[in-house]
């Protein structure tokens, strides 16, 4: 984490950086993510995953901002799509248009979150197929798959929950693809037995397996 | 936006009716925020508005769960909302959000009334906890590095996760019970909240008054709040002080200038707190 995700319109914290490469050193980190929102402003907190407006304006200064953060902590750098509940009448695209944009610009890595893609899906009436179509799948460093929360009139990322049907097709049709990918369960609120946990996240092995079996020449 | 998001949430639950200026709240919402078919503008701010609040209250409700069974349910929910609008985070992380709670109870005592000390004592003693929990621990001092060295010059420094604390209840026994209650809840059932399984009366029972010295500090991981004699506590605070040892050990000789063996009983305590590591290595060592 990059401390005021890179969407905050203020510049990157140099002392968190030096403090955060000299853990990324110590730990070997092979790269790191942060999500593709913002979250402070004029030095408050709401401690969210607030969406951005999708204008190249945003994209550009976002762009910049990861190849910064690159370029200090000589890391490579992935970039994770958030669950969001509002849309500006400012954006000038879609969200994977504004995500392809953003790490085109940036030469950095995607970190997908299936599971926000279709909570966002639900909540602002796109096809989900149509996202993971348009983003450059060779981009995607790593995947995460999680439970959420149907309200009557919207989808909240909850993270409490097993992975629905429709997030595990979702999954399937994103492995398709970008190839067998790191795949990464969130469960962090109204956590179950490790047995319950565990048996869910070796299902993603059983959508990989299906990939593989459908793309093995005979 | 992230002024709407802040906001304090209206008597129902939701976003205010008005804007700061007067405006309706939905007309504001509508300026920057799209509806769907399902949701107006407001309505989607109002999201992330309670999003906003529910984080923030949780967080506080879970960091200081001692203060909370000393005021109930209803004082602190009052204080939570009074001291996060006025302290907003101003960290990257949560674990600095009651960072300014002892000085808002020092200023504002009403949010606490009628329990303004022991409830002041206890946000001293959580916001202690988690200084305790993680703040830095420096390379410890090892007995080779004092030989030679002239007390009369050494500066021993605290380990950064030590907070000495002189309280007016024993709160460290308190908080323990409270805590270890609240797991046991917790293991139960996750639905269970704190506040609504403790009788105003027995809370009152627990808390008994007299001076107590904590010293709450971090081994092997855990978090330990280590009573301490009077001696001890003014021994350690001098030494926080930057006095020398020296001269903290001529003060506490000068103040307990009746009590024998003090010259050995000092170099117990001493054996004892370097054991646990509460002294910093050496300056350049």
């Amino acid at each position: 984490m990059v401390r005021d995700h890179f969407g905050s319109a203020e510049p990157l914290n140099r002392e968190h950086l030096k403090k955060l490469k000299r853990l990324v050193r110590r730990t070997n980190t092979p790269w790191i993510s942060d999500h593709l929102c913002w979250g402070s402003v004029d030095g408050r907190y709401t401690h969210d995953l607030l969406p951005m407006p999708y204008t190249r304006a945003a994209a550009k200064v976002t762009a910049r901002k990861i190849r910064e953060a690159r370029d200090f902590l000589e890391v490579p750098v992935a970039v994770e799509n958030v669950s969001s509940y509002a849309e500006f009448h400012v954006s000038e695209m879609t969200e994977w248009e504004f995500l392809t944009e953003v790490v085109e610009r940036a030469d950095c890595g995607i970190l997908l979150d299936v599971n926000n893609i279709y909570v966002s899906s639900r909540n602002h009436g796109f096809n989900p197929c149509d996202y993971l179509n348009h983003i450059p799948a060779h981009r995607v460093a790593q995947i995460h798959i999680a439970g959420h929360t149907k309200y009557q009139k919207y989808v909240l990322d909850t993270h409490d929950h097993p992975v629905i049907d429709p997030v595990w097709k979702l999954y399937a049709h994103a492995t398709r693809l970008t190839g067998k990918t790191a795949t990464l369960l969130e469960w962090d609120a109204r956590i179950p037995t490790f047995e319950e946990v565990h048996n869910e996240a070796l299902k993603a092995g059983q959508f990989i397996h299906r990939f593989e079996a459908k793309t093995i020449p005979a | 936006m992230a002024v709407a998001v802040m906001r304090p949430l209206s008597a129902r639950g939701g976003a205010q009716s008005k804007w700061i200026d007067g405006q309706p709240m939905k007309n504001v919402a509508a300026g920057f925020v799209k509806p769907n078919d399902r949701l107006t503008a407001l309505e989607r701010l109002e999201i992330y508005n309670r999003q906003y609040w529910c984080r923030l209250k949780d967080c506080f409700y879970d960091d200081y769960k001692g203060l909370l069974a000393i005021l109930g349910g209803r004082r602190f929910e009052r204080l939570a909302c009074a001291y996060l609008e006025r302290h907003p985070s101003e960290s990257f992380t949560l674990r600095n959000l009651g960072r300014r709670l002892v000085a808002f109870l020092e200023q504002e005592p009403q949010w606490t009334a009628p329990d303004q000390r022991p409830a002041l004592d206890m946000a001293r003693l959580e916001w202690a906890h988690i200084e305790a929990f993680d703040n830095e621990s420096k390379p410890p001092l090892t007995g080779d590095s004092l030989l030679g060295v002239d007390p009369a010059q050494l500066r021993l420094k605290l380990q950064p996760h030590i907070s000495l604390l002189q309280l007016g209840w024993n709160l460290d026994k308190f908080l323990i019970g409270v805590q270890h209650g609240s797991e046991s809840r917790e293991e139960a059932s996750n639905a269970v909240e704190l506040h609504r399984g403790h009788s105003r009366a027995g809370v009152k029972r627990r808390l008994k008054a007299g001076t107590i010295y904590l010293a709450v500090h971090r081994y092997a991981g855990s978090v330990h709040y280590k009573r301490l004699s009077a001696p001890q506590f003014r021994l350690l605070s001098a030494l926080k002080a930057n006095l020398t040892v020296g001269e903290a050990c001529a003060e506490m000789a000068a103040r307990e200038a009746s009590r024998e063996g003090l010259e050995s009983e000092i170099a117990g305590w001493f054996e004892t707190w370097s054991a646990l590591d509460w002294f910093r290595a050496l300056e350049g060592q």
